[in-house]
């Protein structure tokens, strides 16, 4: 299981922490999927680090494989899984997203 | 993939919709379609699980579609009596 891309990711998302595997940046999201969590989370008010798959292949392949997900983006809070962009659009809707971080002790900027 | 789904979780509501067409000219999408698709799916086999849980049942019985290209899932996974 030394997988240097599994490494990597674990290394990833305990610095970070609310880390979301994506297509783009942040700024510049290239998938309409990534774009929604991107605004759910910029909405919220939450920093997180956004990290481009599409710059890596392994990496696209890696967070996959890691995660037991076949699809892009996926948000990671304290190292956890919590899903892609429709459980967190359908928990950022229910107030469970924001509740989930307040839980965890993430820090949120109201808007 | 709707006898697969329909097989596995027995649901009491099954839509797919091919949503492919709006995702047209973007790099998951495939000249032929059939890379996107919006599933609604109400099921027993949901009851008791975490959403992605719910999810991870429906990707693992999609494994084989995903790696015939297909490439994008919108799903709504709910037990009978939830939802809106």
């Amino acid at each position: 299981m030394s997988n240097p891309v599994f490494e990597r990711i674990k290394t990833d998302i305990s610095d970070n922490d609310v880390v979301l595997y994506m297509k783009g940046t942040p700024v510049f999201p290239q998938c309409g999927f990534s774009a929604a969590v991107v605004q759910v989370l910029s909405h919220i008010g939450v920093k997180f680090k956004g990290i481009n798959v599409l710059e890596d292949p392994s990496l696209r392949e890696g967070i996959k494989q890691f995660s037991n997900w076949p699809t892009i983006p996926q948000l990671y809070v304290k190292g956890e899984f919590v899903g892609g962009c429709d459980i967190v659009r359908e928990m950022y809707e229910s107030g469970e997203l924001q509740e989930t971080l307040k839980t965890k002790g993430v820090p949120v900027v109201a808007q | 993939m709707r006898v697969k789904l329909a097989r596995a979780l027995a649901p009491e509501r099954l839509d797919i919709e091919d949503d492919s067409h709006r995702h047209a000219g973007h790099a998951g999408a495939r000249p032929g379609g059939e890379s996107h698709f919006r599933l609604t799916i109400v099921s027993q086999a949901f009851a008791g699980k975490s959403r992605v849980e719910r999810q991870r049942m429906v990707y693992a019985l999609l494994e084989d579609e995903f790696k015939a290209g297909l490439h994008a899932l919108q799903l709504q996974t709910l037990a009978p009596g939830e939802g809106r």
